[in-house]
């Protein structure tokens, strides 16, 4: 069974400026992106990248520059966010402070004039859902933070949008609950079948709750993907070095092409596909995550590599060789972590399809 | 021990010698006169400041006083009328200096809508009256409204502005992203959230106008007298127990305005 899949956004050639009497800031810069029905998507990237922008073109708080933006095929752009049949989940809740979380939570379906009834039920029915049934009376500063934020959850559910946004929603909340919101609303996405577009700057959130990732620097759109693609295969040096931990590895190309060949300056050959615009003696990158380098043990006159620093993790533990000014990291194995200590002089292999070349 | 002594010392301001004398040498100069002109309200004597007995003679007099009720009747009037007229334009100069984006001028305009605060009180008065009078404007009362009209909006126009600047900006979107049009989110959550603000400036509008005698006494001809302005000119004729307890009652309903003003602020301020 092949399902054609729903666009339920789709951002064509957005760019964003900010003016403001003396200074311009290019918040996004051509940006193009789609996203599917039922999709819990994400928008990752460092502070200041343009997610929170993003995010408020679609919503309809800001004036787009160029570009345009379209809701399931609606062109949306010059819609006020009064009519966009989208809700958001703002950063810091903005949960109105004089009403009760009863009526925070019914305020949309009042908006939309649904009838008395239909507005209770509702109501009772996401307060249910995100367990604050108990606390429809409350204030929203008699409330935890991780209360408040379950209360800007229902409040943004409570008129079914077909897309809801959410700005770093967990980013104001501590470690433990952080983890278990994640797990919350994901299920909570699941469950409702509503479009999430998610955003955050913790790699980790984005990789554990995402179908798919745009990786945003600095206004760009850096790649889109599944969380394996974007962690396997990053498409530049920015995204492999900020989801995870990457070695970025010099060398240069002896033959190019599905079977190509580079070697490191350590003197490593590595087997890897090398694109045909590479040509013999061009300078690469390699890109291979710690993980993925098996370290053997080796001795002083056959190897220059030696452990130059050890970090016991308990469970694993992270390791740097040195060799001609490069270093490279290793993550070691539970099982390897008392054959190798700092010192030894040991050699490192490259499991074929670990490594990449990357611009 | 005693390093640690020297350096705790001065940390707090009334670890200062002296400090509590004149503290209370502050206080005692700013509240004696006060309290003895309470106090004073209450004697009998027709002698300002020879005490013979309790008595509320003064303030029955004061009843019966019929220029006092007309100059206390057109102090309200005044204040009824100008203190809501100038809440009114704050907040809407507030509104679109705070919310209204960018726009040209807006760093200039806030700066001329709290000028007046540092202007000479006397300059405005002189400048109001020479206006007034090279147009021929001459309606009496309404002549002293307007121009406490004018006076009054920095005022009220201040706590209006801080509160609106303290109000976050995502609730008004939160508003319309919840399908909610501009009119609605006014009503629903600017307003509602403003009104300490609105009503801590109405406050202090109303005080200030009530309280006004400089700019009153160049612009209100013959019939327009308000309180503090016959006041003076009862002074003038010799301080009587009767201006003790006109000046009383001014300040218990000073004191109640500006209870309600703290009041209001606090709300502002959680
Ligand atoms: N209202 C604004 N006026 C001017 N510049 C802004 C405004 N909002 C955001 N920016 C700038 O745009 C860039 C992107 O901001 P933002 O989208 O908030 O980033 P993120 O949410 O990824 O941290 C930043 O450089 C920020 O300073
Ligand atoms: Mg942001």
């Amino acid at each position: 069974m092949t399902l054609k899949k729903v666009n339920a956004i789709e951002v064509k050639n957005v760019t964003k400026v900010y003016r403001s009497s003396n200074t311009e800031t290019r918040a996004l810069r051509n940006a193009n992106l789609t996203i599917y029905d039922n999709e819990f998507f994400t928008l990752l990237g460092p502070s200041g990248c343009g997610k929170t922008t993003l995010l408020r073109l679609i919503a309809g708080f800001e004036d787009i520059t160029e570009g345009s933006i379209n809701l399931f095929d609606q062109e949306i752009v010059n819609l006020p966010p009064n009519k966009r049949p989208v809700n958001t989940v703002f950063q810091q809740y903005s949960l109105f402070p004089h009403l009760d979380v009863y009526e925070n939570v019914a305020f949309g379906l009042r908006r939309l004039k649904k009838d008395e009834s239909l507005t209770k039920k509702r109501t009772m029915e996401v307060l249910e859902l995100v367990q604050m049934k108990d606390y429809a009376t409350r204030k929203p500063n008699q409330l935890s933070g991780g209360q408040q934020q379950r209360v800007a959850l229902a409040r943004a559910l409570a008129p079914e949008p077909k897309v809801l946004l959410l700005d770093e929603p967990l980013s104001a909340l501590d470690l433990k609950l952080r983890q278990a919101m994640r797990y919350e609303l994901k299920t909570l996405q699941r469950e409702t079948g509503i479009t999430f577009v998610f955003v955050t700057h913790d790699q980790e959130e984005a990789l554990t709750m995402s179908d798919r990732i745009a990786v945003i620097n600095e206004g760009e759109i850096q790649q889109i993907g599944e969380p394996e693609q974007i962690y396997e295969s990053p498409s530049n040096k920015f995204v492999a070095n900020f989801i995870g931990e990457a070695n970025l590895l010099s060398g240069f190309c002896k033959t190019n092409g599905e079977n190509g060949l580079c070697e490191l300056y350590t003197g490593h050959s590595i087997n890897l596909f090398v694109p045909s615009h590479i040509k013999q003696n061009d300078k690469v990158t390699i890109f291979i995550r710690p993980e993925r380098i098996k370290i053997v043990k080796s001795s002083k006159d056959k190897s220059q590599l030696s452990i130059s620093e050890f970090t016991y993790l308990g469970n694993a533990a992270t390791i740097q060789l040195k060799s001609n000014e490069q270093i490279i990291n290793v993550n070691l194995p539970i099982e390897d972590l008392k054959v190798f200590k700092k010192g030894d002089y040991v050699d490192i292999e490259f499991p074929k399809g670990s490594a990449q070349v990357i611009d | 021990m005693l390093a640690k002594n020297k350096k705790t010392k001065f940390r707090y301001v009334w670890n200062f010698p002296g400090f509590g004398g004149w503290t209370a040498i502050f206080f005692g100069f700013l509240y004696v006169p006060i309290f003895v002109l309470v106090c004073y309200s209450f004697n009998s004597s027709k002698f300002a400041m020879i005490w013979t007995g309790f008595s509320f003679r003064w303030y029955a007099k004061l009843f019966s006083n019929d220029d006092i009720q007309t100059a206390t009747i057109n102090s309200l009037i005044v204040a009824f009328a100008a203190a809501p007229l100038a809440t009114i334009i704050a907040t809407f100069s507030a509104l679109a200096l705070v919310r209204g984006g960018e726009f040209r001028f807006r760093e200039f305009s806030n700066g001329l809508i709290t000028l007046p605060l540092m202007v000479p009180e006397i300059v405005t008065a002189v400048a109001t009256l020479i206006f007034f009078a090279s147009l021929g404007i001459n309606f009496g009362l309404i002549n002293v409204i307007i121009a406490h009209t004018v006076f009054c909006i920095p005022f009220a126009f201040m706590p209006i502005k801080a509160a609106l600047e303290a109000m976050d900006p995502n609730l008004e979107l939160a508003a319309r992203d919840l399908y909610s049009d501009k009119t609605s989110t006014f009503k629903t959550i600017t307003l509602p959230l403003l009104t300490p603000g609105i009503l801590s400036g109405f406050m202090l509008a109303f005080v200030i106008s009530i309280d006004d005698f400089i700019i009153t006494l160049m612009v209100a001809g013959g019939g327009s007298t308000t309180l503090p302005v016959y006041i003076y000119s009862m002074v003038k004729m010799g301080v009587s127990p009767e201006v003790n307890a006109v000046s009383s009652l001014m300040l218990g309903f000073s004191i109640f305005i500006v209870s309600l003003y703290w009041f209001f602020n606090r709300k502002i301020n959680n």
